[in-house]
């Protein structure tokens, strides 16, 4: 049932609008709505149970085990919701002057600096609104460096092929050629082959580390020198950076720009697709690029650096100054962790990773690069069980929703076939990692004694598998009251 | 251990079944020279209650102020349920709705939101949201570039915020994009048909067009989409969601309709925040859908023929396509579209249009009261919805800085980015705006005012302003 469908036509909700109905006579008629918009009329309660409804037709980290290789599901910690909730932030006006948000940003400044420390890098933006607007920010800095040098043939970005889908899309959108670089058997990008494919017109390289293979990168120092050699620079994605918080900082590997997903590390919500936070930081040589505004600090005050501060910013992302309210989460979050917390999340975020491999290598599984440790996510690919059963990976991860588990990550990296990309983050409790163990094993097993059951699944959601061909052939994404 | 469960003994059975002896093991292939010194900008972890008492600090620190600020981002009633429902840890948690019969939920109130935008801006389709209302201008104007292939020129007027015309240009011009700026009437605050027609559309994609423009000015949108047509271009309309219960909607403009149209999300439901989360919208005619950046949700059936919701046409995005993508938008702004949709829900189209007029009103009555003070005048003559620009004999910066002494932040300074205006301010009263504080606006305006002009400070006097 569509909340439209709930609608009846004179239905308000009295006390939600103002009282009376003011009359216009200043604006002519030309530029008023003839009609008033076919919005939904309903009542409050309607409402209340329709979304309330809704909301319980997902799977969230609140209600279930959600190891969604590359994304970071970890617990949102619901302090971190309150607290920036608070009224005085969320009541506050953008473009009001910063001597009403000195409180607002103390916490955004101390962020910054708790992210430089945390990356290794110099300086910190914290305006881009999720992980792509970083990456656009950043080989947009990367662009701006080339430029301001004179070294316009540079022309050109290089990108694993085991690469998110955004690192060449950012390429893209920047202007830039994409050139892929292979990856080799044991899992690292192919030093030989990127040693090619440098040149002058290389801009930069885009790498993940862990890689989205979830392993790290062992010839990073290489990777770096080599690029650095022919006059590119080294962009971070820091999708990963779970992995090694407190552990190895992307500064001291050789990087020149960085993004973070603070909606993965830092915790912050995903909120079923969003809001993120992407802040960039830099080394020494990127430093005025940085998008702006940035917070800074002054004897104690702090106020925003713009364009009349870094005139050779990149320049601005959005109409105010990033996703302030995850910020704000992020903040909280970091605070309650604190330096101790902060390691502890590579570490168990590590351990998690390495006992539920080895608990699926031990229970059957074949794990795609079984001579490397996990980074915090690893993968397991389904291939012998395809050519045995004739059940692929999609429909084994439709059938654990139907044991209670959410998904992992399937088909990407786009490079190991039937691929499961398995994130459990730290936050999960070891009975929780045994319980998915079973369940898994207990799909293989069905695999075998009766495949129809694992291909038709999932059997307990609300809708069984969706016809996504019809949904793009025949295309119906609002509603028309038929 | 904050948020980590693992008990002593647990962590020594994973340990064994791992195989190694501590942790720190499983660290071993990264090279010995990378591993990290000590955290030292990151203080010591403190617990939920101390947190607490350091935001609530902070927060009063702050304060509250009597806000008749607007320029892109408006303070409006939220009702109660909006956020109640919103943080409900099954919207607030989930991911990306990928896995479709996991995520019903979130798929459904995407597909009711795109429902509600295309009637509310009389477009055929909507997507699930973009970053903001510039981001969103900027993935608009990349669309109508790649829609009209070989036009790499875009006509933006200076009646749209500054911001976005900056933010536009940061994102579009790694393309080799030409933003061309269209100049505005000083006597209506408007963009008249006369000025757009006089440039070349050789080359030209698209035609941007506010609703209300920044000045809070109507703008003839019939004239403006008509002339763009009929010179080849798209339209693309910017409107405010919360003018759209009570202005023409851009499908409807002129005899064909605005191409596009996209917007800042944020009045409808979502708070101030100090800038975001906001959320942007973009809806287009049919036939533009492929051109569409961001998420779609479509209506479709399950095995069984029940009706059904899951993402579609994802042929567009970068996940799929990669360096072809219309964009690389991957997280967008969903937890702001949950709230946006329950408010919308909520007020539907009479509430709706009950705070446009309530906000219209109040307006009104702020600029005339503050219009009456001695060496404040009102420019522009022509209609307007929410927003107006006041003209002032003194510099803006210092009559605001004093008014914020009072509890009230009033207004945007536009003399450095509309310096042909003078000493001008941009000022709003939406609908939670009471009659007491527009004339409270009001004494304290005239107060400050007639107060400098008796006394101004020394450093007018120095500069010759006074
Ligand atoms: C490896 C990697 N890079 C980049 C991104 C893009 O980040 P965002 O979704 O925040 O834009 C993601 C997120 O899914 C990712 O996993």
């Amino acid at each position: 049932m569509l909340i439209f469908e709930l609608s009846k036509p004179t239905r308000r909700n009295s006390s939600q609008s103002p009282r009376e109905e003011s009359k216009i006579t200043d604006i002519p008629e030309e530029f008023l709505r003839e009609d008033l918009a076919s919005l939904p009329e309903v009542s409050e309660l309607q409402v209340v149970r329709h979304y309330t409804r809704l909301s319980q037709n997902n799977f969230s980290i609140d209600t279930h085990f959600y190891p969604l290789g590359s994304c970071t599901m970890k617990y949102n910690p619901r302090a971190c919701n309150k607290y920036a909730m608070l009224p005085e932030f969320l009541m506050r006006h953008p473009q009001s002057a910063v001597t009403t948000g000195q409180g607002f940003l103390q916490c955004l400044h101390e962020l910054q600096e708790m992210l430089k420390d945390v990356t290794g890098m110099k300086g910190v933006s914290l305006t881009p609104l999720a992980g792509a607007q970083g990456e656009f920010a950043g080989v947009t800095m990367i662009r701006a460096y080339h430029e301001s040098r004179d070294d316009q043939r540079r022309d050109e970005i290089l990108v694993p092929d085991a690469a998110h889908g955004t690192n060449p899309a950012t390429a893209t959108m920047c202007g830039y050629k994409v050139r892929e670089i292979p990856t080799d058997a044991e899992g690292d990008v192919d030093v030989e082959a990127l040693r090619a494919a440098v040149g002058p017109q290389t801009a930069g390289l885009m790498l993940t580390n862990p890689s989205t293979l979830g392993i790290f990168e062992g010839h990073i120092q290489e990777i770096a020198d080599i690029v650095h050699e022919a006059g590119g620079l080294l962009y971070y994605d820091g999708a990963n950076l779970n992995a090694i918080v407190g552990k190895v900082k992307p500064g001291d590997m050789g990087f020149d720009v960085i993004h973070m997903n603070l909606h993965k590390t830092f915790s912050t919500p995903h909120g079923g697709g969003g809001p993120g936070a992407g802040p960039v930081g830099v080394n020494d040589r990127l430093l005025p690029f940085l998008p702006i505004p940035i917070v800074t600090e002054e004897g104690g005050e702090y106020r925003w650096l713009t364009e009349l501060d870094l005139p050779q910013s990149i320049g601005r992302l959005s109409g105010s100054m990033g996703n302030a309210g995850v910020l704000l989460r992020a903040y909280i979050y970091a605070r309650l962790l604190g330096k101790e917390g902060m390691n502890r999340v590579a570490e168990f975020a590590t351990l998690n990773a390495n006992y539920l491999m080895a608990q699926l290598r031990s229970r059957g599984l074949d794990i795609a690069y079984p001579t490397r440790r996990a980074a915090h996510e690893f993968i397991v690919t389904l291939k012998s069980l395809k050519e045995q059963t004739g059940v692929i990976a999609m429909d084994v991860a439709k059938r654990l929703l139907d044991k209670g588990y959410h998904a992992p990550t399937v088909y990407f990296p786009l490079l190991v076939p039937e691929c499961f990309l398995i994130e459990p983050t730290e936050t999960e409790s070891k009975q929780e990692l045994d319980g998915f163990t079973d369940a898994l094993v207990e799909i293989l097993e069905e695999a075998h004694r009766d495949p129809e059951l694992v291909k038709s699944a999932p059997h307990t959601t609300p809708v069984t598998r969706l016809d996504e061909v019809k949904a793009a052939r025949e295309l119906d994404v609002a509603w028309n009251n038929e | 251990m904050p948020f980590i469960p693992h008990t002593e003994s647990e962590i020594r059975d994973m340990l064994d079944v791992i195989g190694v002896d501590s942790i720190d093991d499983l660290f071993d292939e990264i090279p010995k020279d990378l591993r990290a010194q000590a955290l030292s900008l990151v203080p010591e972890g403190i617990n939920e209650m101390e947190i607490g008492r350091v935001m609530t600090e902070r927060a009063n620190k702050d304060g509250l102020y009597v806000n008749f600020i607007g320029g892109g981002a408006y303070e409006h009633h939220i009702p109660a349920v909006v956020w109640e429902l919103t943080t409900r840890g099954e919207f607030y948690s989930a991911y990306t709705p990928y896995q479709a019969e996991a995520s019903q939920g979130t798929l459904q109130l995407l597909y009711e939101f795109q429902t509600m935008m295309a009637r509310l801006t009389g477009l055929e389709v909507s997507n699930a949201s973009l970053y903001d209302g510039a981001s969103a201008l900027a993935e608009a104007v990349l669309a109508a570039v790649r829609a009209k292939k070989k036009a790499t020129k875009v006509l933006i007027p200076s009646t749209i915020a500054p911001v976005y015309r900056q933010v536009v240009n940061t994102i579009v011009r790694n393309q080799g994009i030409e933003l061309i700026d269209l100049s505005f009437s000083e006597v209506g605050g408007h963009t008249p048909v006369e000025i757009v027609s006089q440039q070349t559309t050789d080359d030209v994609a698209a035609l941007v067009v506010p609703q209300p423009n920044y000045f809070g000015v109507l703008e003839d949108v019939d004239a403006l989409t008509d002339w763009a047509h009929d010179h080849g271009l798209l339209v693309i309309g910017l409107v405010n969601p919360i003018a759209m219960a009570l202005l023409k909607p851009p499908g409807r403009w002129g005899k064909q309709g605005a191409d596009i149209a996209v917007g800042e999300g944020q009045p409808v439901g979502v708070p101030l925040s100090s800038g975001g989360p906001y959320f942007g919208f973009m809806c287009c005619k049919q036939k533009l859908i492929r051109q569409m950046p961001g998420r779609i949700v479509g209506r479709t059936v399950d095995t069984e023929g029940r009706p059904g919701f899951t993402l579609t046409l994802q042929a567009r995005e970068q996940h799929i396509r990669r360096s072809k993508a219309t964009s690389n938008i991957c997280t967008n702004q969903g937890l702001m579209v949950t709230a946006a949709t329950i408010y919308m829900a909520l007020l539907g189209p009479d509430g709706l249009r009950r705070v446009a007029l309530q906000c219209h009103a109040n307006t009104k009555r702020l600029l005339n009261s503050l219009a009456k003070i001695e060496g404040v005048k009102k420019l522009f003559d022509r209609p307007f919805f929410h927003e107006g620009v006041l003209q002032l004999t003194q510099d803006p910066t210092a009559i605001l800085k004093a008014l914020e002494a009072q509890g009230i932040v009033g207004g945007i300074d536009l003399s450095r980015h509309y310096p042909q205006l003078g000493d001008s301010m941009l000022v709003c009263a939406t609908e939670t705006r009471t009659d007491t504080e527009i004339n409270n606006y009001g004494i304290h305006l005239e107060r400050i005012m007639s107060r400098r002009r008796l006394d101004p400070p020394c450093a007018q006097k120095v500069a010759g302003k006074g």
